[in-house]
C-alpha cells in the first residue's frame, strides 16, 4: 500500500487557527508581579491609599523640611493657643495665604486663656523660607523650611499644646516614630512566623503539633495586657531608642501567630505539589526546597497578610504610649502626643490636642484598604 | 459530643498550665523584686533599713527561694483558691481585688451581647442591600470604629454623655453606691453607667463582625439551592431567614473565640480611660509598683476568661455545626 502520511508542507503554526491579538500576547508573556500590578491598579482605593501611605513614608525622611516649627521649640507666650485659620481675602482683597494674629486675654473669673483673632494684626505665610533651626537627621544645622510663619508672626495650623509648642510640627515629627514602628515590628515578626511557620508546615508531625498549641496558648492571651506587662519590665535605665526597639520587638513577639499560620497551611499544602516532590527526589535539601520552590509562590500573599497586620501595631503602640507603658518623650509619636489629651477637659477645652488622632486614622485606614487591595492583586489568576 | 467535650477539655489543661507558667515569667521578668523597690523608696525618704527586717519579710514571702519553688507554690495556691499576697496594699489578694473580677465579667459579657445586638441586623441589611448607599455608609462607620484608637473613642464619648444625659464622669456607678451591698438600685446605676464602655469596647469587634456576616451571608445568597428556592416562589423572607442565616450563623459564635482577646483587651484600655472599677486600672498599677500577684492574678484572670470563652463558643459552634461534633474537619 502506498498509504503515505499526509504531510503539510507548510511551516507550523500554532496559532493559525486562533491568531492571538496583541493583548492577550501581554496577557499571556506578563509575569506574577506584572499581573499582580495590573490587578492592583483597577482597585481604586487601594491606589488612592497606596499614594496616601506613600507620601506618609515619604514625609518621615523629610519632616524637618515639613514642619513649620523645630520639635521642641516652645511658645511661651501663646500657651494652649486654639488653631489659626488660614484666610486668603483681607475685607475683599486678594492677599494671598496668610493668618490674623492673637489678641491674648486672661479670663480672670474663670481663669481661662482667651486667644481671640486680632484682624488688625495679618501675617502672611512664608513658603521655601528659613525659620527655625534644626539638626537634619541630627546630621547637619540647617534652617529651610517648605512653609513658615510671617517673621516676629506665629502659624499655629492645628494651635499649641501646654507648652506652647506647635501641635501640627509635632505631628509631623511623630510620624516619624509611628510609622517606623510598625514596619520594624512587622519585620520581626515576619523573620518569626516564617521560620516557625515555615518548620511546622514543611515537617509536619510532632513539631506541628507543638507549634499549633504555642500558638494557640499565645493567641489565648488578651493582647494589650500581656503587652502591658512585657514593657512594664522594660528597665527605667535603658536609653529612649533602646526602648523603642524594646517596644517594637514586644509588638512583633505576639504578632507573628497569623503570619506562622498562614504560611503553615500553605506550605502543607504546596509541599505535596508535584513541583516541590520532583524538587525534593533530585537532592534538594529543605532549605532550599521551602526558599526556592514553596515560599515564592506565596510571597505575595505574605506580603498582603503582613499590610494588613502593621496597622494594629501602631494602634498598639499608641495605646501603650498613651498609657505611659510604651515610649517616653523626648521620643515624639503619635501615641505620646495623645498622652496629653488623657483627661476629659482636654475634650471640653482644647479639642485640638486629639488631632494626633487624625494621621492614626488615616494610616490605619489606608493600610487596611492597600493591604485587601494587595489580597485580591495577589491572586492574579482568579 | 461527650467525646468532643472531653477531647476538648483535655486540650484546656495544658494550655491553662502553660499560661501559668508564661504569667510567671512575665511577672518575674523585671529586676529586682517588691521589696527592692521597698527598699529604694524608704532610702529615697532618708529613712534606715533595717536589713534583718527585710530578710524576714523576704523569708515571709518566699522570695529567697528559689524560682521553680516559687512557682509551685504560686500554682499551688492557685488551684486551692489562694490567689498570694498583695505587697502594696499589705492584704490578700482576693480582698484587694473584691468585686473587680465580677465588674469585669460583666463588662465583658454585656460587650459581646451588644456586638450581637449590633451587627446581626446590619450584617443582614448590608448582604441583602449590597452596593446600595446604605450598604457604603455602615461599611464606612465600621471601618472608621475600626481605626480609631479606642481609648479616645471613650473620652470624647464619655464627654458627650455627661453633657446630654448628665451620667457622672468616671466609675461604673453612681459614687454613693461604692462599697454598698448590691441591691436594684445600684443595679441600675451600673446600668446606666455601662453603656458608655460596652459601645466603645465594642465598637471594632463589631465593625468586624459585620464585614463578616456580610462576606458569609453574600457567599451564601449565591448558591443555588437560594436561586432556586426564589424561583419557585418562597416568600424571600423566608428564602432568607430559612437557610442561608443559619449556615452564615456559624462564625457568628466562633468569632467570638477570636474576638475575645481583642475585647479584653479593649476593655482593660478603656477601663483604665475611664477609671472603671475593673481589672484594668489596677492591672496597670501593679505592674508598675512589681506587685507581682495582684498582677499576676489579673493577668492570670484574663487569659483564663479568654480560654473559658472560647471553650464556650466551641461548645456552642459543635452543638450548632455537626461536622465538628462528629469530628470531621473543623470549618470557620
Amino acid at each position: 500500500m502506498s498509504n503515505t502520511h499526509f504531510v503539510n508542507k507548510n511551516h507550523f503554526d500554532p496559532n493559525a487557527e486562533e491568531p492571538l491579538t496583541r493583548e492577550q500576547e501581554r496577557y499571556y508573556l506578563a509575569t506574577q508581579w506584572q499581573l499582580m500590578w495590573w490587578k492592583l491598579k483597577r482597585h481604586r482605593l487601594a491606589m488612592v491609599s497606596g499614594a496616601v501611605l506613600a507620601f506618609m513614608y515619604f514625609s518621615v525622611v523629610i519632616a524637618e523640611l515639613l514642619a513649620p516649627y523645630a520639635l521642641a521649640s516652645r511658645n511661651t507666650d501663646f500657651i494652649y493657643a486654639p488653631p489659626q485659620k488660614i484666610h486668603f481675602f483681607h475685607e475683599g482683597e486678594l492677599i494671598g495665604p496668610f493668618v490674623y494674629g492673637f489678641s491674648f486675654k486672661l479670663n480672670m473669673k474663670t481663669l481661662r486663656r482667651e486667644y481671640t483673632e486680632n484682624t488688625a494684626i495679618i501675617q502672611p505665610i512664608r513658603f521655601f523660607c528659613s525659620g527655625d533651626k534644626y539638626q537634619f537627621w541630627s546630621l547637619f544645622d540647617a534652617s529651610f523650611h517648605f512653609f513658615c510663619p510671617s517673621k516676629s508672626g506665629t502659624l499655629f495650623l492645628l494651635g499649641t499644646d501646654r507648652l506652647g509648642r506647635d501641635v501640627l510640627s509635632r505631628i509631623i515629627y511623630g510620624t516619624r516614630i509611628s510609622l517606623t514602628i510598625g514596619l520594624v515590628g512587622i519585620i520581626f515578626s515576619f523573620i518569626i512566623g516564617i521560620t516557625i511557620g515555615g518548620l511546622a508546615g514543611y515537617y509536619g508531625g510532632w513539631i506541628d503539633n507543638l507549634t499549633q498549641r504555642m500558638i494557640e496558648i499565645i493567641r489565648s492571651f488578651p493582647e494589650l495586657p500581656l503587652w502591658m506587662a512585657l514593657s512594664a519590665s522594660l528597665p527605667v535605665t535603658w536609653s529612649p531608642i533602646l526602648v523603642y526597639f524594646g517596644i517594637t520587638l514586644i509588638l512583633g513577639m505576639l504578632d507573628w501567630t497569623g503570619l506562622a499560620r498562614a504560611v503553615r497551611s500553605k506550605l502543607l499544602s504546596l509541599r505535596e505539589e508535584d513541583f516541590a516532590q520532583a524538587a525534593q527526589l533530585m537532592g534538594a535539601k529543605p532549605r532550599r526546597v521551602i526558599a526556592r520552590h514553596l515560599l515564592p509562590s506565596f510571597t505575595s500573599h505574605l506580603i498582603a497578610s503582613a499590610t494588613l497586620s502593621i496597622p494594629s501595631m501602631i494602634l498598639g503602640e499608641t495605646a501603650l504610649s498613651f498609657l505611659g507603658l510604651g515610649l517616653r518623650p523626648p521620643i515624639t509619636s503619635w501615641g505620646v502626643l495623645l498622652t496629653e489629651a488623657q483627661n476629659i477637659n482636654a475634650v471640653e477645652l482644647y479639642p485640638w490636642i486629639m488631632t494626633p488622632v487624625i494621621p492614626v486614622i488615616v494610616v490605619v485606614l489606608a493600610f487596611n484598604f492597600f493591604g485587601d487591595g494587595l489580597r485580591d492583586a495577589a491572586d492574579p489568576y482568579h | 459530643m461527650l467525646s468532643y467535650l472531653i477531647h476538648r477539655i483535655l486540650i484546656m489543661i495544658p494550655t491553662l498550665f502553660a499560661i501559668s507558667i508564661i504569667t510567671f515569667v512575665i511577672i518575674q521578668l523585671p529586676p529586682g523584686d517588691y521589696l527592692s523597690t521597698y527598699i529604694a523608696e524608704l532610702q529615697s525618704q532618708g529613712e534606715n533599713v533595717d536589713i534583718a527586717k527585710i530578710e524576714a519579710l523576704r523569708a515571709q514571702y518566699g522570695l529567697d527561694k528559689s524560682m521553680v519553688e516559687q512557682y509551685c507554690f504560686w500554682v499551688l495556691g492557685l488551684l486551692q483558691g489562694d490567689l498570694g499576697f498583695s505587697f502594696e496594699y499589705q492584704l490578700p489578694v482576693s480582698e484587694v481585688v473584691g468585686d473587680r473580677l465580677l465588674l469585669t465579667l460583666i463588662l465583658n459579657f454585656t460587650t459581646i451581647i451588644f456586638i450581637w445586638l449590633v451587627s446581626f441586623p446590619i450584617g443582614i441589611y448590608s448582604a441583602t442591600h449590597q452596593y446600595s448607599w446604605g450598604d457604603y455608609g455602615l461599611t464606612f462607620v465600621g471601618f472608621i470604629g475600626l481605626a480609631t484608637p479606642n481609648f479616645l473613642l471613650a473620652l470624647i464619648l464619655l464627654y458627650f454623655a455627661n453633657v446630654w444625659f448628665g451620667t457622672s464622669i468616671g466609675g461604673l456607678m453612681d459614687p454613693i453606691y461604692i462599697d454598698q451591698p448590691w441591691s436594684t438600685a445600684k443595679f441600675l446605676s451600673i446600668l446606666e453607667h455601662l453603656w458608655v464602655p460596652v459601645v466603645v469596647i465594642g465598637t471594632s469587634g463589631t465593625a468586624s463582625m459585620i464585614r463578616r456576616l456580610r462576606a458569609n451571608m453574600l457567599d451564601e445568597l449565591q448558591k443555588q439551592y437560594v436561586i432556586t428556592a426564589k424561583a419557585k416562589g418562597l416568600h424571600p423572607l423566608k428564602a432568607l431567614i430559612k437557610y442561608p442565616l443559619r449556615t452564615s450563623l456559624n462564625p457568628f459564635i466562633a468569632d467570638i473565640g477570636n474576638m475575645l482577646p481583642q475585647i479584653i483587651s479593649g476593655s482593660a484600655i478603656v477601663s483604665m480611660v475611664l477609671s472603671l472599677p475593673t481589672t484594668g486600672p489596677m492591672l496597670i498599677s501593679a505592674l508598675q509598683s512589681q506587685d507581682m500577684y495582684l498582677a499576676g492574678s489579673f493577668l492570670i484572670f484574663l487569659a483564663l476568661l479568654t480560654v473559658v470563652g472560647m471553650f464556650l463558643s466551641d461548645l456552642a459552634l459543635a452543638w450548632l455545626d455537626p461536622r465538628i461534633r462528629l469530628g470531621g474537619g473543623a470549618s470557620k
